[in-house]
């Protein structure tokens, strides 16, 4: 699996840093940047919470 | 103005004959055009084989980009690319002023490989408007060919944006995925080709002698720009070095070179012995990009260019992505604060962490732009940058940055009258 941002969406609400601390980290504005573009396994879970908890839908995940 | 440089005895396929004129249909068939004895399997062959790549500024193999778009889920759309936003560039405006049929008819033979259902031509000239839509009433393309007309903006040329706005959006770049090759214009596979691109596409359909054997894909329409003489407009076969084009352009000691439009950073001196060569460029951290390069004199200090350029970048940004609205300021606030001789070891420390870390992150390429201008400022020029933080620069003081606005070329205006050419060049020749 693959984590993407989509740039135009981030409005830098910060709350995918909870959930998925390894694998996204916050830049001094405050927008996500991502550590972690291909997946393993066990970062999955982590990820789709991240996705998930994003307010405006500027995380995804594909095959 | 800018002057159009012919170097006599060297093959210039696509400036033609006579740049300086508009192409009538008469005069680009006796030439050699829209001829129909090489199909669209062997043009695809052939660009292949001189391994024609994109002149918009990616450099992305062409035939490549032919083959993943014919062979696309649903019908494929063509689109010429004549959107040129980068300031220093004139080519592509120059190219559709003067030679519309040329690109039409490399546009026709993209449709013809791809398998294509109709076609466009996206820009935003006016003058190139009006010679598209001339060329197009003198000669039935044989299939759909709508002209598009944008307003003029750095983004507007991006592959996705051109896209949004022939859909009917406005013309700024989407995220990728997906990319238009796949899901272009209307949902369909969609080849979105920069008009010099398609303009060698036609050039290698000639028989092989008049091409010149690696004539189409072998040379680069150019645009050299610097203060110490007039922008040049001029084709040059790769290979050539950047110091053999500094001197073309009138600038004979260059104290740095802003390479490919905004995307190619700024050089050293001592990079004017790289040859004009996509791999080499690569491998010195640079890139030919839209193949608009400008030299700087000595009333031009790096410093305050790259904080020009980032001014104007940041004033471009289609402000969509957050992290291009602030990294594009931060970068620049910081850029003039060095040309000003007011900027810390920290502000310095901080350029070079932006300039590692933004690319990639926005939606379209400008944010790494601007990145690049940075580090490459920091890599090429350490001294100055360690001199200008202390004290001020009398040339960056003589040289605030207005957004751009010095970093423009103005277009050539080909003459349309071909009733009465001039002795040296006949309207009709080649």
């Amino acid at each position: 699996m693959k984590l993407h941002i989509d740039s135009t969406r981030c409005q830098g609400y910060g709350e995918c840093l909870p959930p998925a601390p390894g694998l996204i980290d916050l830049d001094e504005w405050g927008y996500a940047r991502l550590l972690v573009v291909e997946l393993t396994g066990d970062q999955e879970t982590a990820a789709r919470a991240a996705v998930d908890a994003c307010p405006n839908s500027a995380l995804r995940l594909e095959r | 103005m800018t002057l159009i440089h012919m170097a006599p005895g060297r093959s210039a396929p696509v400036l033609g004959p006579t740049p300086n004129q508009v192409e009538s249909l008469a005069c680009y068939l006796s030439r050699g055009g829209y001829r129909s004895d090489v199909g669209p399997a062997e043009l695809l062959a052939r660009a292949e084989a001189v391994d024609l790549r994109g002149h918009g500024g990616a450099g992305f193999p062409t035939a490549v980009k032919l083959r993943a778009v014919r062979d696309g889920v649903g019908t494929p759309v063509v689109v010429a690319n004549g959107e040129e936003g980068e300031p220093g560039s004139v080519k592509d405006r120059w190219l559709l002023r003067a030679r519309p049929h040329l690109v039409l008819d490399g546009l026709i033979r993209a449709a013809r490989i791809t398998g294509a259902d109709r076609a466009y031509v996206y820009l935003s000239d006016a003058a190139a408007e009006r010679g598209v839509r001339a060329a197009l009433a003198e000669r039935d393309p044989g299939l759909p060919v709508y002209v598009v007309r944008t307003e003029p903006a750095y983004v507007a040329g991006e592959e996705s944006a051109v896209v949004r706005c022939i859909d009917g959006g406005p013309a700024l770049p989407k995220a990728k995925p997906p990319r238009v090759f796949e899901h272009g214009v209307g949902g369909a596979p969609t080849l979105v080709s920069n008009v010099e691109t398609l303009a060698r596409l036609a050039l290698l359909a000639l028989p092989v002698p008049s091409a010149g054997g690696s004539g189409a894909g072998g040379s680069a329409l150019l645009t050299l720009s610097g203060t110490a003489g007039a922008a040049v407009l001029t084709e040059r076969q790769f290979g050539v070095t950047l110091r053999q084009l500094a001197v073309i352009q009138g600038t004979f000691d260059p104290s740095a070179v802003l390479m490919g439009g905004l995307f190619g950073g700024l050089l050293p001196p001592d990079a004017l012995d790289l040859p004009l060569d996509r791999t080499r460029l690569a491998e010195g951290g640079t890139g030919l990009g839209c193949g608009a390069i400008r030299f700087l004199a000595p009333d031009e200090c790096p410093v305050s260019v790259a904080a020009d350029a980032v001014d104007y970048l940041s004033v471009e940004s289609s402000r969509q992505c957050g992290v291009c609205v602030s990294g594009t300021r931060a970068l620049r606030d910081t850029l003039v604060a060095l040309a000003d001789g007011r900027c810390d070891a920290d502000g310095v420390v901080k350029l070079a962490r932006w300039a590692q870390g933004l690319p990639g992150r926005g939606a379209c390429g400008l944010l790494d732009a601007a990145a690049r201008l940075a580090g490459t400022l920091l890599a090429g020029f350490p001294h100055l940058v360690e001199a200008q933080r202390r004290s001020p620069c009398p040339v960056c003081a003589a040289t605030p940055p207005d957004a751009g606005r010095r970093l423009r070329v103005p277009v050539p205006v080909p003459a349309t009258d071909t009733s009465r050419p001039s002795r040296s060049t006949p309207a009709c020749v080649g």
